[in-house]
């Protein structure tokens, strides 16, 4: 296989911040604090890193300056887009592997986004907002809604997916919500966007994430193990648009998967942990589906019952408690506790022996995804 | 009727979408179409995405279409909305995947089901003439 620029970047180092319901800090702070964790944990200073990407809420010039940091290149800033969340690891890793970074610092900080409505009606928007649909909730219930019809999965097979991720919550001192939930909680709880209840839906927190994406040959002065891109994927091929792609329910994830396999010689088979985004159960099913844990329309039969994708099980998934029930850092927590499982520093809820783990984000037309190894 | 009376957020007007939004007095809904190969372009580009074709007018469509999937709305994401109400995707008689996202009146939430024929009924607001759509009683075409 051809050199791919992915293989020419490691993670270096990690870091996060506090996380948890209203923590009085800026994200701005946040983020501070898990930028110089990150920095420190991949045996570098501030002196060292000369680039940043970030999908924010901290604008990167705040923490730039903050830093004092002296910069080759900042990514371009915003939004999600093909790629989805993880775009700006994909960014960071171009900047390595073209030699114009050596270590970048990616970074998320999250201020208690709420799903209140604040926006007008523009962009793809002006399509949505006119019928009241306010929320990614509605968007990808809708998705749901059409997944049952055609392939028969149950509000009881969603539910194992936030039965489960509570679970390991548990293991997890800083998921905000650890107490064990039982189906029958998760099917009685309020309707949102129905078939969506509260559970299907994750817990909006405070926090940061940040790693240091640094040039492979810096791997002999890793302090700690270097995790690998073995492949990444940010593609798209179906229209940018959440009621338009052709191909409705399997969304923008199913270009992402392809593009991941297209690009590896690894199989599904090969890997041992896999963090998903569930900002709705629904997106969690929808990723093992496309990136080829089970086939098409399986994904309800696949997760049922949750021993399967439990620590411990055949696949175990969202080990950190995931966005439902660790808490919502828009894709950068499931590829923090990834980094984690690989370099073997997960602790109570460490996969043993896990050597290839996927962290996939994003739903509707912004998806992507990486394989990564250690 | 469950009719909303609150008023919609609704688009800034543009020559690209004012036929969409504004046309339907009549009853008819009017959406892009290439001049060249005949699709129905929605959302509203300036381009063809089949063809590139630049030549694309608003034309009648038929009005009617197929539930493809929709959500009950409970969450009250805006002030002085009338929960619950139902958001769908319809999918229109004119062309395969011809989608709108749009909401179902006229019957109550629990009788919405995939596949339901629907048909197109709009709601004034200001300028606009927003299409919602109500259950059809009229058989399905051919």
């Amino acid at each position: 296989m051809r050199e791919l620029l992915e293989r020419r970047a490691l993670v270096s180092g990690v870091g996060i911040s506090k996380t948890g319901r209203r923590l009085g800090r800026s994200g701005l702070e946040l983020a501070l604090d898990a930028a110089m964790t990150a920095i420190a944990d991949a045996g570098l200073t501030v002196e060292d890193i000369d680039g940043i990407a970030t999908m924010g809420e901290a604008p990167p010039d705040d923490v730039k300056n903050s830093l004092g940091a002296r910069l080759a290149w900042m990514a371009p800033f915003g939004g999600q887009g093909a790629g989805g969340h993880l775009r700006y690891v994909v960014q960071a890793i171009m900047a390595v592997a073209t030699g114009l970074c050596r270590h970048v610092l990616v970074y998320r900080s999250v201020s208690m986004l709420s799903g209140e409505f604040r926006d007008g009606a523009t962009g793809d928007a002006a399509w949505h907002i006119p019928f009241h649909e306010y929320s990614a909730a509605s968007m990808v219930a809708m998705h749901a809604r059409r997944h049952m019809h055609d392939y028969g999965t149950t509000r009881e097979q969603l539910g194992a997916i936030a039965v489960t991720s509570r679970r390991h919550a548990a293991l997890n001192e800083q998921a905000a919500l650890r107490e064990p939930i039982t189906l029958d909680e998760y099917l009685s709880a309020r309707w949102i966007a129905e078939p969506f209840g509260l559970l299907d839906c994750d817990i909006p927190i405070d926090g940061a994430v940040a790693l240091i994406v640094s040039a492979a040959d810096h791997e002999p002065d890793c302090p700690n193990v270097p995790v690998r891109f073995e492949a990444l994927a940010c593609g798209t091929h179906g229209k940018m648009s959440w009621d338009q792609r052709v191909e409705f329910t399997s969304m923008g994830q199913d270009d992402s998967a392809r593009q991941l396999w297209s690009r590896t010689d690894l199989k599904p088979a090969d890997v041992d942990v896999v963090e998903i985004y569930d900002g709705f159960t629904y997106l969690a099913l929808n990723w093992l589906e496309n990136l080829g844990f089970c086939k098409r329309g399986e994904g309800g039969p696949f997760v049922e019952g949750g021993i399967r994708i439990s620590l411990g099980g055949e696949l175990p998934m969202n080990t950190y408690g995931g966005q439902l029930s660790a808490g919502r850092l828009h894709g950068y927590w499931l590829l923090y506790e990834a980094i984690l499982q690989l370099q073997g520093r997960a602790g109570a809820r460490q996969v043993d022996g896990a050597e290839v783990a996927i962290a996939a984000a994003g739903g509707g037309p912004n998806t992507g995804c990486l394989l990564l190894t250690r | 009727m469950n009719e909303r009376e609150e008023p919609r957020v609704l688009p800034e007007i543009t020559d690209l979408n004012r036929d969409f939004w504004t046309s339907g007095r009549d009853g008819e809904l009017r959406i892009l179409r290439c001049k060249a190969c005949r699709v129905w372009c929605h959302p509203p580009r300036p381009m063809c995405p089949e063809c590139h074709g630049r030549d694309l007018s608003y034309e009648t469509t038929s009005g009617k279409g197929t539930i493809y999937s929709y959500v009950i709305n409970h969450h009250p994401w805006r002030p002085g909305l009338r929960e619950p109400y139902v958001i769908s995707l319809v999918e229109l008689d004119d062309q395969r995947h011809l989608r709108l996202t749009t909401n179902i009146v006229g019957c109550r939430p629990e009788a919405v089901f995939i596949g339901m024929r629907v048909a197109v009924r709009f709601v004034a607001q200001g300028d606009f003439f927003v299409p919602l759509f109500i259950p059809d009683d009229g058989l399905r075409p051919a």
